[in-house]
């Protein structure tokens, strides 16, 4: 080999493998084999797969997509459902806590109505008995006065007249 | 007789890229000439790397998605990301007329990808790193442009090379500028695949050299922990750098070709 | 004389190697400016940026291809020659 041997005689390196064209034949059949090789690999078996690989993952994430949006809209109509019960029910309880208010408003009123008569009842009772006692107590103080102012006399040593007594006890308690 | 004698350091960066037949029985001479016994079907220890990145794209594409699954798994993760990945690219630079060349861009993307990859492993081969296999792919790609261009387009192809934008006087001269870089571009296109390839191993064989110098008893300790640890972490770096590289590099090239594809189906551009 | 020869000439071959290298920094202020202005442009309007990505790419692609190509005059004149 030329390269070799000249290399040899000028005591140097052997050059670069790559220029020695000996090896060009060799290396060219092989690469050509091998890249038939991965010809096949790549272009016959590899690219329709991944292909079609690839399109089925869209078409399930396609699916997928769908279905999603699905289940979306009912989620939202379900919401909608919801909203329109809690709506309803709010106003149904606003109508039932209106319609008890009333209703115990009107109980109140009759209960309240009532105990003022009771008790207007009780005051008029008592206010005739207070007067019933007042009036028995003038009658008790003037006839314990004219005792009194009888006896007092007797005691003194006169003799009291009745009606002179009682005209002077009356005039003494009015005044 | 390889290495380069600097300073007793053994610094042989181009070593790793020789091709050597696996199985070479009494004829093999170690680290001596390696021509005569490589024939056209002799297993190399290129041809093995070959084998193992074929063997990792069938477990990639083709067990990795044996299952098929809507929900994918790791390995099916990555099939699928370089498939939507190559895909866009295709649709975006070539749009619809792009989809009968996308199974050969994924083709293409995949070995360079993975034979860059793979050669990132120690001990291991890059068969990217090798003139040879990015010139047939660069050729290919150019032939492909070249003549469905001509098919599609017939002598409107050659339209590309006379710039109708430019003053009448500037035409001829731009179009032998155009008409150079044409036909420039496999050589770019192979180099620059395979030359990055081949730098950044040789690069991190240089440093992994320098480390040798442990080897050197006449070096004092210090200035032996100093060199080594300093080449070690530039290993590591550049490293991660290279496994960047390889990545955009399969990219680079199958958007390049993508964008020459472009001259040749879609509607003038520029 | 023949040695004083080879050597000059294995002189001659490593400089050329080091000169071959510079093409590197060539390739790193491209790409460097190509990023940059990407950038740049990136921040003024971040909603364009992620389509231009491709094309990030390709720029950054030719003018890196430079550099290779002065890496690879490096390695022919260190181990071709």
């Amino acid at each position: 080999m030329a390269t070799t041997e000249a290399a040899a005689e000028a005591g140097h390196s052997a050059g670069m493998p790559q220029l020695n064209f000996e090896t060009w034949p060799n290396q060219i059949f092989w690469l050509l084999v091998a890249l038939v090789i991965i010809w096949f690999v790549v272009a016959k078996i590899a690219i329709p797969r991944i292909g079609g690989i690839l399109a089925e993952r869209n078409g399930t994430i396609g699916k997928d997509l769908a279905a999603a949006e699905e289940l979306k809209a009912k989620a939202k109509a379900a919401e909608g459902a919801y909203t329109a019960a809690l709506e309803n029910a709010r106003v149904e309880a606003a109508k039932i806590i209106a319609a008890t208010k009333a209703e115990i408003q009107t109980v109140l009123d009759k209960a309240t109505a009532e105990a003022d008569a009771q008790i207007a009842a009780k005051a008029a009772e008592s206010e005739k008995r207070i007067a019933e006692i007042r009036a028995g107590a003038e009658v008790a103080v003037a006839e314990v006065a004219r005792d009194t102012a009888g006896a007092l006399v007797q005691a003194l040593g006169g003799q009291a007249e009745p009606s002179v007594i009682e005209a002077a006890v009356s005039a003494r308690v009015k005044g | 007789m390889n290495v380069a004698e600097a300073g007793g350091l053994l610094i042989d960066p181009m070593h790793q890229f020789q091709i050597v037949p696996l199985f070479a029985g009494a004829a093999g001479e170690h680290g001596g000439g390696h021509g005569p016994e490589i024939g056209l079907f002799t297993i190399t220890n290129q041809t093995l790397w070959l084998g193992i990145a074929v063997v990792a794209i069938f477990l990639l594409f083709v067990l990795g998605t044996a299952r098929r699954s809507v929900i994918p798994g790791r390995v099916q993760s990555i099939g699928e990301l370089i498939y939507g990945f190559i895909h866009d690219m295709v649709e975006d630079v070539l749009g619809h007329e792009g989809a009968k060349f996308f199974p050969w861009l994924m083709v293409l993307f995949t070995f360079i990808v993975t034979s860059n990859l793979l050669g990132l492993l120690p001990k291991s081969f890059s068969p990217t790193s090798h003139i040879a296999v990015t010139a047939v792919l660069a050729l290919g790609v150019f032939l492909t442009v070249t003549l469905v261009g001509l098919y599609k387009k017939g002598l409107g192809f050659l339209g590309m090379f006379w710039v109708s934008s430019a003053p009448l006087a500037l035409r001829p001269i731009l179009a032998v500028i155009e008409l150079i870089s044409y036909f420039v571009r496999p050589l770019s296109h192979s180099i620059r695949l395979g030359g990055n390839i081949m730098a950044g191993h040789a690069v991190i064989k240089v440093f992994a050299g320098f480390a040798s110098i442990v080897g050197i008893p006449t070096v004092g300790i210090a200035m032996k922990a100093g060199v080594s640890g300093v080449s070690i972490l530039a290993i590591a770096g550049i490293y991660g750098l290279e496994l960047l590289v390889a990545v955009v590099q399969a990219y680079v090239f199958t958007i390049l070709t993508c964008v020459y594809l472009r001259d040749a189906v879609g509607e003038a551009h520029h | 004389m023949t040695g004083d020869l080879a050597s000059l000439a294995l002189m001659g071959k490593y400089i050329g190697a080091g000169l071959a290298t510079m093409g590197l920094g060539g390739a790193g202020i491209g790409v460097g400016t190509i990023a940059g202005n990407f950038l740049a442009g990136a921040l003024r309007n971040p909603s364009a940026a992620s389509s231009q990505m491709a094309n990030l790419f390709v720029g950054i692609a030719f003018a890196e291809a430079l550099g290779i190509f002065s890496f690879l005059i490096a390695l022919l004149l260190m181990f071709a020659v």
